[in-house]
């Protein structure tokens, strides 16, 4: 394979076809920058749900009232529970420390909060977080100083679902994206085609290959796609430096959304490159095969 | 060394078969002006020869392969031992003469040593010498047409197809295109020609095969062009 005339046929055609080459390479972009987003989402929900689902499934808040003893059966009832793995008392002043963490970017919420607000509580994790019903049962609220049993896997399954929604949402329009790069691709490498029609008929007649009259056409495709990828990662990069990092460096410090690591950026990136340079490089083929006679 | 067996094609657009049960045999070494009058099949005969087209019945071989059957991937394999010279000569505008004659090597991918080697001496053999360097706009109608001979010849095909090669060039010229082509035949290179130069044909005293409406009508060897003209 005689490289240099390959890459020169290369770089012709992406040149000729200028800006047909910088749309496919934008919505390459934006679709795989959205992918990455994407995965990138779906990588802090696996993350989160360590966070949260490990903690705390179930909560049971004490009344204002609780006596001593009330406090201490709780205590040996949880203790002795078979549906109980473990669980952590939170006194007011605890719940308090948390919240006032929490809310640390909203510091009028905390203020207008007296400390002595929030509730105590037994902060429970089941054997099964399923049979939270069961719990739920055995500390009837209102009674024997518990004032109410919440399941907090309840409130996280929203929490998640939505997020899940966010996730699916961004790569739905990734997909849709996908799909108009994969057009502009396809309409490209035809024009490109027609417009090396000469040296493709020429080729044809002194019996090129196949291979090596679509491979130029491909290349380029793939170029593209990879210049696309490039750009997509920038673009993640970006969005963790100067999004991130800066607006939701509060709650992430409050251990409340995990952080975007460089080293899941890292890991996405080849992803995104491969799928780039894959579907261009596909798309392309197919292209060649049903439209172009070479 | 090409054979054809009750070859019809048909065009799904028309009626009327394109060829129509054309039977022939050209050897090696052999030269053959195919003539016919426009639409009589001559360049329907020419793109079966390079399988460009698949017959609608009957059989076609060059050089003992059996075209019919032949598989997609080979199709290049042929190709390379044919060349072919057309009307409007179909030089890259953008390249120069030395390159358009280079690329026919460069993408059958021979090593650019022998590219170095054949690309002035198949110039010199078409007497273009010192006009390697010119693009194909600065030549004339007869010498682009030799950088299309240049590019058919360079890789020494078995057979050189030339589809009205004289259509666009004034009759001296022509006579210039001619002695190359025959001399290109006595290398042992068959060459079949498709025209409606009936100077040529007469002159030449060749073997003339005439097609009319897709049916062979004359198979002649040192034919003229119209019987009685």
């Amino acid at each position: 394979m005689r490289v240099n005339f390959v890459l020169s046929e290369v770089a012709t055609g992406l040149r000729r076809n200028l800006t047909m080459t910088v749309a496919m390479i934008l919505t390459t972009a934006i679709s795989l920058g959205l992918m990455g987003t994407g995965l990138l989402i779906a990588g802090m929900i696996s993350d989160m749900k360590e966070i949260y689902y490990d903690k705390v499934q179930v909560s049971i808040f004490l009344a204002e009232d609780v006596t001593e003893e009330q406090r201490a059966g709780i205590e040996s009832r949880l203790e002795s529970s078979p549906e109980v793995k473990s669980y952590i008392y939170e006194s007011k002043d605890e719940a308090f420390e948390r919240f006032q963490q929490q809310f640390s970017q909203q510091p009028e919420l905390v203020e207008n909060t007296p400390p002595d607000a929030l509730p105590e509580s037994f902060r429970v994790e089941l054997v099964n977080p399923e049979r939270y019903e069961v719990i739920k049962a055995e500390f009837p609220a209102g009674a024997d100083g518990v004032d109410q049993v919440r399941d907090e896997g309840d409130f996280l399954d929203r929490l998640f679902s939505l997020l899940n929604g966010a996730r699916n949402a961004t790569i739905a329009v990734a997909v849709v994206q996908a799909l108009a790069a994969l057009l502009l691709i396809s309409n490209t490498i035809q024009l490109a085609a027609f417009n090396r029609r000469n040296e493709t008929n020429i080729m044809r007649l002194v019996g090129a290959s196949r291979w090596y009259t679509q491979l130029p056409f491909i290349l380029e495709a793939a170029v593209a796609g990879l210049i696309g990828a490039l750009l997509a990662v920038g673009g993640l990069v970006l969005t963790k430096v100067l999004f991130v990092d800066r607006t939701l460096a509060g709650p992430i410090k409050a251990g409340i959304i995990p952080p975007v690591d460089w080293s899941a950026i890292a890991l996405i990136a080849p992803v995104i490159a491969a799928a780039g340079v894959g579907l261009a490089g596909i798309a392309a083929y197919v292209t060649l095969r049903l439209y172009v006679r070479l | 060394m090409i054979e054809l067996q009750h070859v019809t094609k048909l065009y799904p657009a028309s009626s009327r078969p394109a060829l129509d049960d054309v039977s022939t045999e050209i050897d090696k070494g052999e030269f053959v002006f195919l003539i016919g009058s426009s639409g009589s099949g001559k360049s329907t005969f020419l793109r079966l020869l390079l399988k460009e087209d698949t017959p609608t019945s009957g059989t076609i071989s060059v050089n003992g392969k059996t075209l019919n059957t032949m598989s997609k991937w080979q199709v290049p394999k042929l190709r390379r031992t044919m060349g072919c010279v057309f009307q409007d000569f179909r030089l890259l505008r953008d390249r120069t003469v030395a390159q358009n004659v280079a690329f026919a090597l460069e993408v059958i991918n021979k090593p650019a040593r022998t590219i170095k080697r054949v690309v002035p001496e198949v110039l010199e053999m078409v007497g273009l010498e010192g006009k390697a360097q010119r693009l194909p706009g600065e030549l004339s109608g007869g010498e682009q047409q030799r950088v299309a001979i240049a590019r058919a010849f360079v890789n020494r095909p078995l057979v050189l197809l030339a589809d009205e090669p004289t259509g666009n060039l004034d009759p001296e010229t022509s006579e210039g295109i001619m002695l190359l082509l025959e001399r290109i035949n006595r290398t042992g290179t068959t060459v079949i020609m498709a025209t409606h130069d009936y100077h040529i044909v007469d002159s030449m005293r060749r073997r003339v095969i005439e097609l009319n409406g897709g049916v062979l009508t004359r198979d002649q060897s040192r034919g003229v062009y119209g019987v009685g003209r």
